[in-house]
């Protein structure tokens, strides 16, 4: 079944492949601008994108290749569970309708490319911004190397095994992301964007017919759940619905990774660039539809469970169901669908965490006199050097490491929402208390995470109560409490201190 | 920004949020719907509610460009 070439669907992956491959290094012409020199116009795409844009660009940045691999695999192994997910990705939507328009507005108003630019013109802080640009950065590298490994999963299934698959679809993507800049995906996410609709929408309608409807799923899914948790002795909490341990955890990680989701650079870009405040808002009410696909998405996990499938790894549940039950066609086209969905996260990651690097540490710190163009170009070098360090990471060191750093870059990312958010609302905070509160999140989280064996939970005890909750949620709530101490601190010594106004 | 009166179908917006992080309203398996345990119907029918609610807001707004 598995590692066999398949030649009918090597061919249509690999001509869908190349089809993208054409429209990456056509997007540079695409509303082509004066110059593409400037990193306005490489790194934000000239802040044009209208509605429909946006909508494909930040559905094909947010929902990635990962995702689709790794969020029926979570449901394959413990089921209820893995669907955080979805209120997560439900509850992002309020979030990013009321706040990403005011964030929106400020960096329009004052030429600000990315998140550690709002809090230098905030706070006037350069260590403020240092410290939320390099977490920035600190975060994505992970997050793109899992790219790989949801790219990795379809070429193993394909039969295409060891590196030179991986290096080569990379190559691809560094070189025009290179060339076009932010246009190359943007103009990507719509055959991505569509494909994936395709493939998943094929595979809840039709693998249903062949197990006689939902119920029969879910009935055999939950069999085979409760078979895993007798089979752990009680150690796997896993079925249909939540074990009451898993309730807190459940709640406080779809809203940690709700809070987290747009302090990403790559989400910050696709929000930066696009045409207005107004287009924010519309996608608020539409990028939902997303959400719906993920949703059933995540049912493949059960689909994988009722089909009794026999895996090497829980990723590989969705391209086996896909080769167990559909032609050798539809394999390939729906494998490509997923590898180019890698692509298009990978190139904004890249893009995002290179603006990073251009605007908020080579510009102050190397040369301060660069121009537009400078940057542009700066960003372009640095956005090789990052899928570069991505593509070794995921070569040279063992996935589970890329995972935990995953892992541990929602944690730190999610640290940097106080200095981003309260500032577009409140002149009350200072730089010191906010650097302090982020630090203590930062290492405190980190800690816990890491004496826990890189968990994303950690229990609480108060008293005799026991609460399980996502070790980003807790850092967060000790960043906020640390930053509003040491900031009654400060404006006790220092009742006049300078604030800048709000811009 | 300058100072406007509040705009109370803000408040809609927060149910999303009580709906589905408050677990105890939706862990359970009955009743189903088309095959689908509650669990997971509940859930589902919050995308479109939200795209909804999020709609009435952004009617309100007006032109705030």
């Amino acid at each position: 079944m598995t590692n066999k070439l398949d030649v009918v669907a090597i061919s249509v992956f690999v001509f869908f492949f190349a089809l993208v491959t054409v429209m990456g290094f056509v997007a540079a012409k695409w509303r082509r601008p004066e110059t593409l020199a400037h990193i306005d116009e490489w790194g934000l795409g000239g802040r044009q994108f209208g509605t429909w844009i946006t909508w494909f660009l930040i559905g094909g940045d947010f929902y990635t290749a990962y995702t689709v691999i790794a969020v029926p695999a979570l449901v394959y192994a413990v089921g209820a569970y893995g669907f955080f997910a979805l209120p997560y990705t439900i509850i992002v939507y309020p979030f990013v309708f009321a706040v990403m328009p005011v964030l929106w507005k400020v960096a329009k108003k004052n030429n600000y490319v990315t998140a550690g630019d709002v809090v230098y013109g905030r706070y006037g802080s350069r260590t403020l911004e240092a410290a939320v640009a390099a977490t920035g950065v600190l975060a994505t590298m992970p997050y793109i190397a899992l790219q790989l490994v949801g790219m990795a999963a379809v070429f193993k299934a394909l039969g295409l095994t060891g590196e030179v698959p991986l290096v080569i679809a990379f190559v691809i993507l560094a070189t025009y992301t290179y060339s076009s800049g932010l246009r190359a995906p943007a103009l990507i996410a719509f055959v991505k964007d569509i494909m994936i609709y395709i493939a998943v929408i094929a595979a809840v309608v039709v693998l249903p017919m062949k197990f006689g409807g939902y119920g029969p799923i879910f009935a055999a899914a939950g069999e085979e759940l409760a078979k895993k948790a007798a089979a752990s002795g009680g150690k796997i909490a896993a079925g249909l619905t939540l074990a009451p341990s898993q309730v807190f955890p459940y709640a406080s990680l779809a809203i940690g990774s709700a809070l987290a989701a747009f302090m990403y650079p790559h989400t910050l870009t696709g929000v930066f660039a696009s045409s207005g405040a107004a287009t924010i808002r519309k996608n608020a009410v539409l990028l939902p539809a997303y959400t719906l696909l993920l949703g059933l998405l995540a049912l493949l996990g059960y689909m994988g469970l009722a089909a009794h499938l026999k895996l090497s790894s829980n990723n590989d549940v969705v391209p086996v169901l896909f080769q167990t039950f559909f032609p050798s066609w539809f394999v390939g086209f729906a494998f490509a669908a997923v590898a180019i969905g890698a692509l298009v996260p990978a190139a904004v990651m890249s893009i995002g965490a290179a603006n990073l690097f251009s605007r908020n540490f080579w510009k102050h710190y190397v040369h301060p006199e660069i121009t537009p163009a400078g940057e542009a170009q700066v960003a372009k070098i640095a956005s090789l050097a990052v899928k570069a360090g991505a593509l070794l990471f995921i070569i040279f060191l063992p996935t589970q490491f890329a995972l935990d750093l995953q892992l541990l870059g929602g944690l730190w990312i999610l640290q940097t929402f106080p200095a981003v958010v309260f500032g577009l609302y409140t002149g009350w905070f200072r730089a010191p208390a906010l650097l302090a509160g982020w630090a203590t999140g930062f290492v405190m989280g980190s800690a816990i995470a890491i004496s826990d064996g890189i968990k994303p939970l950690h229990a609480l005890s108060f008293g005799d109560t026991h609460v399980t909750l996502y070790v980003g949620i807790i850092a967060l709530a000790v960043n906020v409490a640390v930053a509003v101490i040491v900031n009654l601190v400060l404006i006790a010594f220092a009742p006049q201190g300078r604030m800048k106004a709000a811009e | 920004m300058e100072k406007r009166a509040f705009n109370p179908l803000w408040f809609l917006l927060l149910l999303p949020y009580i709906g589905l992080l408050w677990v105890p309203f939706y862990n359970f398996a009955q009743p189903e719907f088309l095959g689908f345990p509650f669990f997971y119907w509940y859930q589902l029918a919050w995308v479109p509610v939200t795209s909804v609610l999020t709609y009435i807001v952004l009617r309100s707004l007006g032109d705030d460009e």
